[in-house]
């Protein structure tokens, strides 16, 4: 297949004011070993920032970390920017501390998949292999 | 065995009655019959240098350890509510947590605010939310730690007025402010200044704490976030001795010599935290080694003649990367474990996650049980009742002296090259715990570290906390009344007056005085943290972080 010789890009983006960076950096190098490109945002990252560094570096894939609770407005706002953008086609993943309860209305934001608590590296992998649209870029 | 203990119960404290199940009664402490050179020189007796079994000689017996478990959230008044709750539930001092707003110098109607305020801890704008938390609460008993670090200049003189206000002198103050910066940049992230002016301040506080308020800990030099970064057990220790060193540097700098500070610097050690295995005996032994690292560097490399700064004060938690999402109620057992291990290695203060940790701030039964977890060590296990009961055992003076040379190799290691500062400013140390933090991870993944219920043992049941039932709900109405309580302080004030006390904090923060006094005449006028945050901002600069992944 032609996509396997091109390197998936990934922006991995901590937005707000959480500090919270360990799991953020533990999939970062997951994703380096799987052999993706990865670029990381570093700390408290306004949606306009995340969505300016996702078009200026060409990116498939926005993974989102939040483990302050706050991801709702974030992701509302973050979703709505990207539309604006041109950038729908850009495969948007959040992790952290999400409850259950809100996954499906994080879904129809357009969060395209949520891996809470003991999410799997090689199963986040394995989605983003699986779903990054072949060519988008 | 004879009761050595009974030579250091002669203070005035009075001694709790301990008795076995036979009604014999419990000696303070055991000992050896003729303590030799060597058991001098490696432990001494509890409060004797160095330390290793205890700063007290009666350690438990004399008083029980502080039950602190960390709270605050919302407004100020629904912050008093939860003290009063922990209070009446017999929790003996407070831990107040701060939103994340303003431990970042960002007032509640700051744009950028929005989605964070009064969410992790109690949204704190002006010295009237700080007076608002302690209504009721008489600040001359009850001692309190705060986690800030970035604005604990500024929300220490709100809390000093506070007590002013509350008639308390400031020399009968008790608490902690955790001003631990360096530890910021290798882990919790709260940062708002680059290093050096972060140095200035954090020097400011523990200078002036130590002529003015000596029974306020000015830092508490903090483990837990290092670990949790993904620090091994002896990076755990390690790390912050050398940020303390670094800190104790920049006041003998000024002229200070550590006699007339150190007494004031507390540390928050963890356990249960980090990476690798957990294991109950070396966590005890390391505890017991840190004390003896510290006596003996602040004896012998600096000169301390004054008992107090040989002896290391510390408090202990974690912050919760052990606690599991998967069938949480085992956690319970888990933070018991890691409070035994706290006891037994003599801390001062305990605060532990809660079993709900991973998916909320706690709810009141998760708060509660945490408390519980304490008071049932304190009072049903009978470890509170012999000062340091270990001792002696083969294994662990065994795993103490181990856990010492490796703490020790590593400060020596940095010490050589300059100290830490430089490997936290080039994102050195940051790139080592995130490695070890993934491979932590893999061994997690893979199995070969077992975490029962999640990687074995696992079940297949539905949990109800997954699905949000029991805990705590966040009122979406706080950003709101928090909002609304800012502008009425604000348009209460004398604009000249504001305007005066931002010019004078901006010409204090260009020369070399020391910033408390200044912050608390801002307090008094009741500027906010976000105004005098961008003065210290316009004079200080942003950090910028190294890449480190």
């Amino acid at each position: 297949m032609a996509r396997t010789e091109k390197r998936i890009r990934v922006l991995m983006a901590k937005p707000g004011l959480d500090g919270h960076d360990r799991g953020v950096k533990v999939i970062i190098h997951a994703l380096r070993d799987a052999g993706m490109e990865v670029i990381y945002s570093g700390l408290r990252q306004t949606d306009a920032q995340i969505v300016a560094v996702a078009l200026q570096e060409n990116v498939d894939v926005i993974g989102l970390s939040v483990l302050s609770g706050a991801y709702m407005g974030i992701a509302r706002r973050l979703m709505a920017r990207l539309a604006e953008e041109g950038l729908d086609d850009c495969l948007v993943i959040l992790g952290g501390n999400i409850l259950e309860r809100d996954v499906a209305e994080l879904k129809s934001l357009g969060v395209a998949e949520v891996f809470n608590h003991h999410a799997d590296m090689a199963e986040i992998v394995s989605y983003i292999r699986n779903n990054v649209v072949a060519g988008a870029a | 065995m004879v009761k050595a203990g009974d030579n250091g119960a002669k203070k005035e404290r009075p001694i709790r009655e301990a008795a076995y199940n036979s009604g014999k009664p419990v000696p303070v402490v055991y000992g050896p019959d003729a303590p030799d050179a060597a058991y001098r020189e490696k432990l001494g007796a509890p409060g004797e240098y160095p330390y290793t079994r205890g700063i007290y000689p009666t350690m438990y017996r004399g008083s029980l350890w502080t039950m602190r478990q960390y709270a605050g959230f919302s407004t100020s008044a629904d912050t008093n509510a939860r003290f009063h709750f922990l209070l009446g539930n017999g929790q003996t001092g407070l831990s107040m947590a701060y939103d994340l707003p303003t431990q970042l110098g960002l007032d509640s109607d700051d744009e950028t605010a929005q989605d964070d305020v009064g969410r992790l801890g109690v949204a704190v704008d002006t010295v009237e939310d700080m007076a608002g938390v302690f209504e009721g609460i008489p600040l001359e008993r009850v001692s309190v730690s705060h986690t800030i670090n970035s604005t604990a200049a500024i929300i220490q003189a709100f809390w000093l007025i506070a007590a002013e206000r509350q008639g308390v002198a400031l020399e009968k103050l008790r608490g902690t402010f955790q001003n631990d910066m360096l530890k910021e940049y290798i882990g919790r992230g709260t940062w708002i200044f680059p290093p050096r002016p972060s140095m200035r301040l954090v020097a400011d506080i523990i200078e002036y704490n130590a002529k003015h308020c000596p029974r306020v800990n000015a830092i508490s030099v903090s483990a837990t976030h290092i670990a949790e970064t993904g620090a091994t057990l002896a990076q755990d220790v390690a790390f912050p001795i050398l940020n303390a060193l670094a800190y104790i540097r920049e006041l003998t700098g000024r002229g200070l010599h550590v006699d007339d500070f150190v007494p004031t610097m507390s540390f928050h050690l963890s356990v249960g935290g980090g990476v690798g295995p957990f294991n109950l005996l070396e966590s005890i032994g390391k505890l017991r080694a840190a004390r003896r690292i510290w006596a003996r560097t602040m004896k012998e490399k600096y000169g301390a003649k004054n008992p107090k700064t040989m002896q290391l004060k510390f408090s202990t938690g974690n912050c919760g990367s052990r606690m599991a999402a998967r069938e949480p109620l085992n956690n319970i057992v888990r933070q018991t474990l890691f409070t035994l291990a706290a006891v037994l290695g003599g801390t001062r203060s305990v605060n532990m996650a809660c079993f709900d940790e991973a998916f909320e701030i706690p709810s009141d039964e998760s708060i509660r049980t945490a408390l519980r977890i304490q008071q049932v060590i304190a009072h049903e296990s009978g470890v509170a009742d012999t000062v340091d009961p270990l001792a002696g055992s083969f294994a662990l003076e065994a795993v103490t002296d181990q856990v010492e040379e490796e703490i020790q190799a590593i400060v020596d290691d940095y010490e050589s090259r300059g100290g830490i500062v430089p490997f936290i400013e080039s994102g050195e140390i940051q790139r080592l715990l995130a490695r070890q933090a993934y491979e932590h991870q893999q061994k997690i993944a893979a199995g070969e570290q077992v975490w029962v219920g999640v990687n074995k043992f696992t079940s297949e049941e539905e949990d109800r906390m997954s699905a949000g039932e029991g805990l705590y709900e966040m009122d979406d109405s706080t950003l709101e009344k928090q909002k609304a309580r800012l502008a009425e302080v604000k348009a209460a004030r004398d604009a000249g007056e504001v305007a005066a006390q931002l010019e004078q904090l901006q010409r204090t923060c260009e020369s070399k005085e020391n910033l408390v006094p200044c912050l608390m005449e801002a307090a008094r006028a009741r500027l906010t943290v976000g105004e005098m945050t961008e003065v210290m901002r316009g004079v200080f600069g942003s950090y910028m972080e190294p890449s480190v992944v």
